[in-house]
């Protein structure tokens, strides 16, 4: 009777500490989760009374969960469409936290060079019309590497996901046709090809299946050692995708100032084209006005001590300009 | 309440028949005895505890018909819920939305044939090739294998039922594509590539590898209720059918196999449950390509893969509708697939019998 009187005590004791603490819950993309649960540790460990979690559950659910206010923040891969902002109850404001890249996948037997696409193969490939590896729109840009007379098997992601919207943004910039009749969202109606369920899924899938050809995260493939190809860019540059050439694709883009920006095909030499940001979805009169400026707080340090974690992570960080801007709409829209 | 359970209230009940070997036909049919007395032992005892006895009863009748009603109220929940979220497509494409092709998230544009499809398709090739398997290992196991070894094959079998799906899949793309690509695909081209259901270019991934993954799951589930069912024939039997100067293999034929294939239908329709609610395995394999394909080579989608891979990123309101509205078609074709395998244990056991399961 008194062991469980004590028992009693002690949960109670700790139920009250957890009480003490703030908790806030977010929602959202899965593509940044690793780098927001290393923030949001950290953060806890610099305040020990503020605890914030933090659900993957995907970029359509972070919206949904954010609108009916059920979160405090929510976290998207590709940002909200005018529809769906004139439709949310809740006012947010978009604030870019990182940026990732997409990069090209191959298996060719025989062929282990880093190839090199342009934007105009890459998009007939995946609409079907280029379906030999040694077609001359394919050799005549990798001089000196020898294909193979195969077929090309293309691969896409079988899941809704943030990289396919990149991909498919991409596409749809670079190829009329592609924006004509597939168009760009989470998921699409693949003109060709077979589906993998995730990074992992499409990496494998290209691993077994000589002749075949996938778009991958940057993160993915640099974490398992990937090889991938080269883009290329507006300036008519072929560019490897790195965390440099990532952060260049978002410095060459014009920022608007709700931060709802696409930069798939930006301008400038060095930047990679198949890149996005990564958005924070915060409420800008949030209903418990403590919790709001907790989340201010986090924001601030976020984009100034945060940015400096996202490298050993494999994300590429904002670049300064884009980080301060952040700041000021902070400061001034979101309450209190 | 006492009525369904006769065999087991006979006077003298020393080995309780079970319920799949009440028949046999070939024998002619073990009559449990209707008209005998029932339970007079719980008359006695009720005698002899006149007033305490009724009221415990009662209080256990009404949670036992708490916890049958509970599954009816579940359905119709899930039903409910299944209609009301997908309302928004159920109005906008109507009936069409189950034999549309379109798959369209941008225009949202949507269909569920390919879907419904791939999820039969897949299921009845997982069948077919799970089900003589399974039973052979059954018979194997309940009829022919030395005492060592009985317990090792049933323990791997089982063991089988144990590997989470991901693994099957992860399997599947790293092991069966790539023998299926390599062998298995040029050699069914080769010689049955006539037929049409081999043809066109071998990925290894497809119909083909979500069939086998998905037969591979299911054979334990069949293989375990089969053996089950069949040790459970009295030894009598097969001992009555030797004397009558059967072989072996007549023996099993006529005094195991037909006594036991009530629940034999029985497992093949769990497992057959299994395979068109199979997700992860299958979505990792079969390709994922919303497409009605005659060939088995081609990639498919199913069902289940598709809501479990759309939902968490769908974000527009019709897109989420749509989703809701497969999860809807699921359950009606479950429901059909249900009934059919009901109508096929009636037929089977000439209406006199209710199915085990």
């Amino acid at each position: 009777m008194i062991r469980s009187l004590r028992v009693l005590v002690c949960i109670a004791v700790l139920a009250s500490c957890a009480w003490a603490q703030t908790a806030l819950n977010g929602a959202g993309a899965t593509f940044p989760y690793p780098i927001y649960s290393k923030w949001f540790i950290e953060y806890h460990n610099l305040n020990s009374n503020i605890q914030i979690n933090y659900q993957s559950i995907g970029s359509g659910g972070g919206i949904r969960q954010v609108q009916a206010g059920t979160v405090d923040f929510g976290a998207t891969d590709g940002p909200m469409t005018d529809e769906q902002i004139a439709q949310s109850k809740v006012k947010v404001l978009h604030v870019p936290t990182v940026l990732g890249a997409v990069v090209p996948a191959y298996n060719i037997p025989g062929v282990n060079a880093e190839l090199k696409f342009t934007p105009d193969v890459l998009a007939d490939i995946y609409l079907g019309k280029l379906t030999k590896w040694n077609d001359p729109r394919i050799t005549k840009v990798n001089p000196g590497v020898n294909f193979p007379n195969q077929n090309i098997t293309v691969v896409h992601r079988s899941d809704g996901s943030g990289t396919s919207y990149i991909f498919t943004d991409y596409l749809s910039k670079v190829s009329p046709e592609w924006k004509s009749t597939v168009g760009k969202n989470t998921s699409v109606k693949w003109p060709v090809g077979i589906g993998g369920k995730g990074n992992e899924g499409v990496a494998g899938t290209i691993r077994q299946l000589p002749g075949s050809i996938g778009y991958i995260e940057l993160i993915y493939a640099l974490q398992n050692k990937i090889p991938f190809g080269l883009v290329q860019n507006s300036s008519h540059n072929f560019v490897k995708a790195s965390l440099e050439s990532t952060t260049a694709a978002a410095a060459g883009v014009k920022m608007p100032a709700d931060f709802r920006v696409s930069i798939t095909d930006p301008p400038g030499k060095d930047a990679y084209p198949i890149a996005s940001f990564t958005w924070l979805l915060i409420p800008t009169n949030p209903a418990d006005a403590n919790k709001g400026k907790i989340l201010k707080d986090f924001l601030f340090w976020m984009l100034d001590k945060g940015q400096t974690m996202v490298e050993a992570l494999s994300y590429a960080p904002l670049p300064k300009d884009i980080a301060a801007k952040e700041k000021a709409a902070i400061q001034s829209q979101v309450k209190p | 309440m006492s009525d369904s359970v006769d065999p087991m209230n006979t006077p003298e009940p020393i080995e309780p028949l079970p319920k799949p070997v009440t028949s046999i036909p070939s024998l002619g049919k073990v009559e449990a005895p209707r008209s005998a007395p029932k339970s007079t032992v719980l008359q006695k005892i009720r005698q002899s505890h006149p007033s305490s006895s009724r009221i415990p009863d009662e209080i256990f009748r009404w949670i036992i018909l708490l916890s049958a009603v509970s599954v009816f109220a579940i359905v119709v929940l899930v039903v409910w819920k299944l209609v009301d979220k997908s309302r928004l497509s159920l109005h906008q494409f109507g009936i069409h939305f189950f034999y549309g092709h379109d798959w369209d998230p941008v225009n949202d544009s949507y269909g569920a044939m390919p879907f419904i499809y791939g999820t039969l398709v897949s299921s009845f090739l997982a069948l077919l090739l799970a089900v003589p398997l399974s039973v052979g290992v059954a018979v194997y196991i309940t009829e022919m294998c030395p005492q060592g070894l009985r317990a090792i094959i049933s323990f791997l079998v089982e063991l089988l039922a144990a590997i989470p799906s991901v693994i099957y899949g992860l399997w599947g793309i790293f092991v069966l594509a790539p023998l299926l690509r390599d062998y298995v695909q040029p050699f069914l081209a080769k010689t049955l590539g006539w037929t049409g259901f081999f043809s066109g270019p071998m990925y290894g991934l497809g119909m083909l590898a979500a069939g086998i993954i998905l037969a591979i799951m299911i054979v334990p589930v069949i293989a375990s209720i089969t053996r089950e069912v069949m040790s459970a024939v009295p030894q009598n039997q097969r001992e009555a059918v030797l004397a009558l100067g059967a072989t072996r293999w007549e023996m099993i034929r006529m005094g195991v196999l037909r006594n036991a294939r009530i629940g034999i239908v029985g497992g093949v329709i769990l497992g057959l449950g299994r395979a068109l609610g199979e997700t992860m395995a299958v979505t990792m394999v079969i390709g994922n390509r919303p497409e009605v394909a005659k060939s088995l080579f081609a990639p498919g989608y199913t069902m289940a893969s598709v809501i479990a891979n759309e939902f968490s990123e769908a974000t527009g309101d019709m897109y989420l509708s749509a989703l809701v509205e497969i999860g809807l078609a699921l359950f009606i074709v479950t429901l059909i697939v249900n009934a059919l395998a009901r109508l096929l244990v009636w037929s089977i056991t000439g209406g006199t019998a209710r199915p085990s399961v």
